[in-house]
């Protein structure tokens, strides 16, 4: 577990790879959006997204050479975004379901 | 205790134990940071349900071109901000400094295209506000749509310029021979950061440039 003694960092060659990666994913994904996939079109986006972004916390944040407990710290991050997303669009995502059955359903707010 | 470039606080047993205890400092900061950007997106979310057409015409109106070209230059200033931190583990002071000043240049960047883009909007009457011109858009709403594109690109653009006064203080640290290797966590952990700031945009430009493209 030394640190200091030891480069625990990627290769510069992993990064090139990363970043033409990153790269090529950048370029799918604007693709993906001139293309008709019909209601698959915003989750291939967060899917490309995701991706991306699991390349640069786990190669260029190192958290691929990292401790375990840095990998709890950062799964830790992704999990709370979870649960606020969880609970916020199990809410709102199905407001319009359940206004055509109950009548007290909060009222969207009017602008 | 073992402390050979006298870098250890004495808070701290040693080197290894200090680097951690900031790496996990740094990350539970970010995780702050995430669910900062999170709130954001969840209002994002709820309102693109309720007004799907307003958020694909307004997306309409922004450049694909300009938006795709930040994308490469922030995705190319995090490889320069990776090779910073590569050469502070090997302790190559004129690294540091050439690629962080790569960094910035590229930083600078974005911030430029990015004013050009703000400075469109504002002659295109699309500022929220009193001055939205709505009757260019056949849909309802698009108003909140440029709302939450002000609100998350500012916001995104505000953790650059920080980044890039951070980037400026580690420049003058590194000439001044503060930045060791036994300091290198200081570039590290600028490079969690900057790196963030880079994810945050990868989900921003899908969700803000590319809606109703098709069709």
């Amino acid at each position: 577990m030394s640190s200091h003694d030891e480069h625990h960092g990627a290769s510069l060659r992993t990064y090139l790879v990363i970043f033409g990666s990153l790269l090529a994913l950048t370029g799918l994904t604007v693709w993906v959006a001139f293309h008709d996939f019909g209601s698959f079109n915003t989750p291939l986006a967060l899917v490309i997204a995701g991706v991306k972004g699991t390349l640069v916390v786990l190669y260029f944040m190192h958290v691929r050479y990292n401790s375990r407990l840095v990998w709890v710290f950062a799964a830790a991050g992704f999990l709370w975004l979870m649960i606020l997303f969880g609970f916020t669009f199990s809410d709102y995502l199905t407001r319009d379901a359940a206004e055509a059955t109950v009548q007290d359903v909060p009222a969207w707010p009017t602008r | 205790m073992s402390d050979p470039g006298g870098a250890v606080l004495h808070q701290f047993d040693d080197l290894d134990q200090q680097v951690e205890a900031g790496r996990l400092g740094m990350w539970a900061f970010l995780i702050q940071e995430v669910l900062f950007f999170g709130g954001m997106f969840a209002v994002y979310a709820v309102y693109r349900h309720r007004f799907p057409e307003s958020f694909a015409e307004g997306s309409h109106h922004l450049d694909v071109l300009l938006g795709g070209v930040n994308t490469v230059i922030l995705i190319g200033s995090s490889l320069t901000a990776a090779l910073a931190v590569h050469a502070a583990e090997r302790g190559h002071a004129r690294g540091i400094v050439t690629w962080l000043v790569g960094t910035i240049v590229l930083g600078g960047a974005f911030l430029g295209v990015k004013a050009v883009e703000y400075s469109h909007k504002f002659h295109d009457g699309l500022i929220p506000g009193s001055g939205f011109v709505s009757a260019q858009f056949e849909t309802e709403n698009v108003e909140v749509f440029y709302s939450l594109y002000f609100v998350l690109t500012g916001m995104h653009a505000l953790h650059m310029v920080i980044g890039v006064g951070i980037m400026i203080w580690l420049i003058a640290l590194t000439l001044r021979g503060y930045i060791t290797k036994e300091r290198q966590q200081y570039i590290e952990f600028f490079g969690l950061y900057w790196h963030f700031v880079d994810i945050v945009w990868i989900f921003l430009f899908p969700l803000l440039y590319l809606l109703g493209r098709h069709g």
